[in-house]
């Protein structure tokens, strides 16, 4: 690996070179700064923060599912405990996860940037972010919210618990990621290095570009419609209860309109990752650069139009129902595509099961099955039977977790070294990402079971014939929580170590390999020159 | 095939059931084929390809268009393939025969309550004829609801502001378990009902007198009976416990307060009045928000309710 270092460890003294975190000290010089690689450091921790607390409203569930009836806590907990899962996974971890907090740190080291383009907004949309939580956090603390996630109407105008709170601190986050996304198209646009031309720009890129364009382009309607559930709520403006004249079913088509898109502003950024995690550890060229960059624009279109298929049994025409299958298998196929690619990447390279690989592997592995069994579910008669059972639950499981966690894990340890300039242990890594891998598989597993058999989501309560699988779900929820906590216990760990990553740990082709481990705060010493494309690993052309 | 069949889906109720299910292994099938296919490939690079020198070199393969073509176009078919089989098959659940049994259901929370054509109501369960198609039209007195028979494989959002419809064609005697599939609050996961699918001969001696598995029970029995398949239980409870109502335990023979400051003694009048016009006393502390029972109950149910009360002790 010698030859691709570029800059050797020099550990003792590198210690006192400046770098982005030690230039400025003090907490003022975080809560003010403009610098993309603080603000993504600190949405790092946030989301992380977040992760943790929606992880431990996981727990509860799983842990109240263990019996039929009461296990520890009552009905009226356990509803608040699966809304609040969903609703802070969502909106306060998943959403921002990737693009807020890696991509922050990593988009203008990938196309050769200073910063991004407009760094107040970018500090803007950290606060907006933060004030979000706490809306969500008094929400919690002012009683809690019932609803779900979805909010269905007319319930969740209807019911007495905190709602308003959490829809407005999820209309300030739609804003958070709204100025996220804004930030990074005119990031691409404007500030890529000279001669980064569109085709030539890394697939991270690609992939966040696209993500952006579906936040700025879709979180407005979501912003709108939890407004006028506040509306009805406070000022009785009949729109969605039709106890006041509105209709129920409109709701679920505006929040839908946004949150099917919202379902790719999540598993994009992931797929972002794994084409940059790929080639470095096989050490080859991507296999279908503009397959794989186009189906990531494919993919952002068409997911404005596969809305209705949360709808196959809310009363919606038979005709809306067949042309909305129609299109959820067509946004199939570039998923498909990019699946392909990667593994023809793999074929002839020179893997290396590094922990960002390893959890690269783990998400194909986990994406097919979350990507197959969504065909049970765009299938028209299958989906009826399927809709709102276990089987939905485990099958967006397989996607945001197996995919999105995974490849945010997978992005986490690949960029570490350069967030905070050290290595972490690999040898703590790979028993970590086994009981993760298995962990998952257990608890999701199980679960297309109990959803084909029957068994419906959000009960409380449950047929005793559902019980073995159930226990045996929440048993793999203890193996995967405890693989994460090995997880956050060796990155913590190596914070504690002097600096003593390379610049380029990993052999890696991008411009941000070119920089110090951590950055500078100007993150170049000079503006880079692109000599090679950010996938040259092979020195000669090779005929088809 | 049939064993795996019967470990993945619950047994077959009704005519339908087959065609979705044939689906459904379809699917399986193209999905496990398709796993191998990429978990295959990939182990095998992962192994065959691993690094075995850090200098290695790797070929430049940038792509492959005959390849990608293929890739795309072969996905493609199968997923259109399936898209036509899934609409075929979701027309035929959505078009039923123009001669059903025709059954008004209405939820609320937590019950459902349905009524045939001569008026008769039930709550929470229905008695059908096996091998008649049965039309439900479904709306909701509050919240969404969603009407689910796994045995049946159907499932239709049940609303406040529309009629949703929905049939079948049981093919199999036997008690199938109906489930609310839309979440609806507290006593969701208890909004469960029975589908009775009996003989044309049963089902008329039904309709004329109630079952006969009720009709020898001791009445405290029956109470307890009607108690948990009523929609009472999701709001009383028997251990003193508060719920949306008050709890039964010890409730007979105490004095209540009224939330209009007059007191009652709870006898077998009041219970009695309490089920019927519930909106008549309402006890202070709580919500006028039981439904009536008028025309819901036989006579001998509401005295084996009010027995059932009375042995709370």
């Amino acid at each position: 690996m010698a030859d691709v270092l570029t800059a050797p460890p020099e550990t003792g003294r590198r210690h006192f070179e400046p770098n982005y975190l030690n230039e400025r000290r003090g907490i003022l010089s975080w809560l003010t700064t403009l610098d993309h690689k603080r603000i993504g450091v600190m949405y790092l921790w946030s989301v992380l923060l977040a992760f943790l607390l929606g992880g431990i409203f996981a727990m509860v569930v799983r842990m109240e599912l263990l019996t039929p009836k009461e296990t520890i806590i009552s009905a009226d907990a356990y509803n608040k405990a699966f809304t609040l899962h969903g609703a802070i996974m969502i909106f306060l971890f998943i959403i921002p996860g990737i693009p807020a907090a890696l991509g922050n740190f990593v988009l203008p080291l990938l196309i050769g940037a200073k910063d991004v383009a407009f760094p107040r907004l970018n500090l803007a949309s950290y606060y907006l972010y933060v004030a979000g939580a706490l809306f969500a956090l008094a929400s919690m603390i002012f009683g809690g919210v019932d609803t779900g996630w979805t909010f269905y109407t007319p319930y969740s105008t209807t019911t007495t618990t905190k709602v308003s709170l959490l829809t407005l601190g999820a209309f300030i986050l739609g804003f958070s990621s709204i100025f996220t996304g804004v930030n990074f198209i005119a990031t691409v646009h404007k500030l890529r290095v000279p001669g980064m031309t569109w085709l030539k720009m890394p697939l991270f890129i690609w992939g966040i570009y696209a993500t952006a364009i579906i936040q700025v382009l879709a979180t407005p309607v979501l912003g709108i419609t939890l407004l006028l559930i506040v509306i009805e709520r406070v000022w009785k403006v009949g729109i969605f209860d039709p106890a006041l004249g509105g209709d129920p079913v409109l709701f679920q088509h505006f929040f839908w309109f946004y949150s099917h898109p919202a379902v790719y502003i999540m598993i994009l950024p992931g797929m972002a990752i794994i084409s940059e995690v790929i080639p470095t550890f096989s050490k080859k060229t991507i296999f279908g650069y503009k397959a794989i960059a186009y189906s990531s624009v494919a993919i952002a279109f068409i997911s404005f139009l596969v809305w209705g298929h949360h709808m196959f049994t809310s009363g919606q025409s038979d005709l809306a129902t067949a042309v909305f299958s129609f299109l959820t298998f067509l946004v199939a196929i570039p998923s498909a595509i990019k699946v392909f690619n990667w593994l023809a990447t793999m074929y002839r390279g020179s893997i290396d099961l590094k922990a960002p690989m390893i959890y690269a592997i783990m998400f194909l592995l986990l994406f097919a099955i979350g990507g197959l069994t969504g065909i049970f579910l765009g299938t028209i008669s299958v989906d009826v039977h399927l809709h709102d059972t276990y089987f939905v639950v485990a099958h967006f499981h397989y996607v945001m977790m197996g995919g999105t966690v995974i490849a945010f894990l997978a992005g986490l340890h690949y960029w570490w070294p350069k967030m905070f300039g050290r290595m972490y242990s690999e040898s703590w890594a790979r028993p970590a990402a086994l009981l993760i891998f298995v962990g998952f598989n257990m608890t999701f597993l199980a679960q297309f079971v109990l959803g084909s058999r029957g068994m419906p989501r959000r009960y409380y309560n449950y047929l005793e014939q559902f019980q073995p699988l159930h226990v045996f779900s929440t048993i793999g929820s203890w193996v995967l929580a405890l693989g994460l906590f090995m997880v956050a216990g060796y990155l913590l760990a190596s914070l504690r170590k002097p600096y003593d990553a390379p610049a380029n740990p990993w052999g890696g082709k991008t411009l941000e390999w070119t920089t110090a481990s951590p950055p500078i705060t100007h993150n170049f010493e000079r503006t880079p020159v692109l000599t090679h494309g950010p996938y040259d690993y092979s020195p000669q052309e090779i005929g088809r | 095939m049939n064993r795996l069949r019967s470990l993945m889906m619950p047994a077959p109720g009704s005519s339908y059931a087959a065609e979705v299910d044939n689906l459904y292994m379809l699917i399986f099938w193209i999905n496990v084929i398709f796993f191998l296919l990429i978990a295959g490939l990939l182990s095998y690079f992962v192994w065959r390809y691993r690094r075995r020198r850090p200098d290695e070199v790797t070929p430049h393969i940038s792509h492959n268009f005959k390849l990608e073509v293929i890739w795309s176009v072969i996905p493609l078919i199968i997923v259109v393939v399936i898209f036509f089989l899934g609409f075929q098959s979701y027309m035929n659940a959505r078009i039923g025969p123009g001669e059903a049994l025709e059954i008004q259901v209405r939820g609320k929370r937590w019950v459902w309550e349905f009524e045939y054509p001569d008026g008769m109501r039930t709550l929470n369960e229905i008695y059908i004829p096996v091998n008649r198609p049965v039309r439900l039209i479904m709306s909701s007195e509050d919240v969404i609801h969603s009407f689910f028979v796994p045995s049946f494989r159907v499932k239709m959002d049940v609303l406040p502001n529309r009629y949703t419809d929905l049939w079948f064609h049981p093919t199999e005697e036997g008690v199938h378990t109906l489930l609310c599939t839309e979440y609806c609050g507290r006593g969701h996961s208890d909004m469960l009902g029975q589908i009775h699918v009996v003989s044309e001969a049963k089902f008329r001696e039904w309709q004329g007198q109630g079952d006969e598995r009720t009709r020898a029970m001791p009445l405290a029995e029956l109470g307890k009976l009607l108690y948990e398949s009523r929609g009472c239980v999701s709001c009383h409870s028997l251990d003193g416990s508060r719920r949306e109502g008050p709890s039964f335990k010890g409730i007979y023979g105490e004095t209540h307060a009224m939330r209009d400051g007059t007191s009652v003694l709870v006898d077998e009048n009041y219970i009695r009045e309490s089920i019927l016009m519930p909106q008549a006393k309402i006890r202070s502390g709580y919500e006028a928000i039981m439904p009536t029972y008028q025309g819901l109950l036989r006579e001998r149910e509401l005295a084996a309710l009010i027995e059932f009360i009375k042995t709370q002790k």
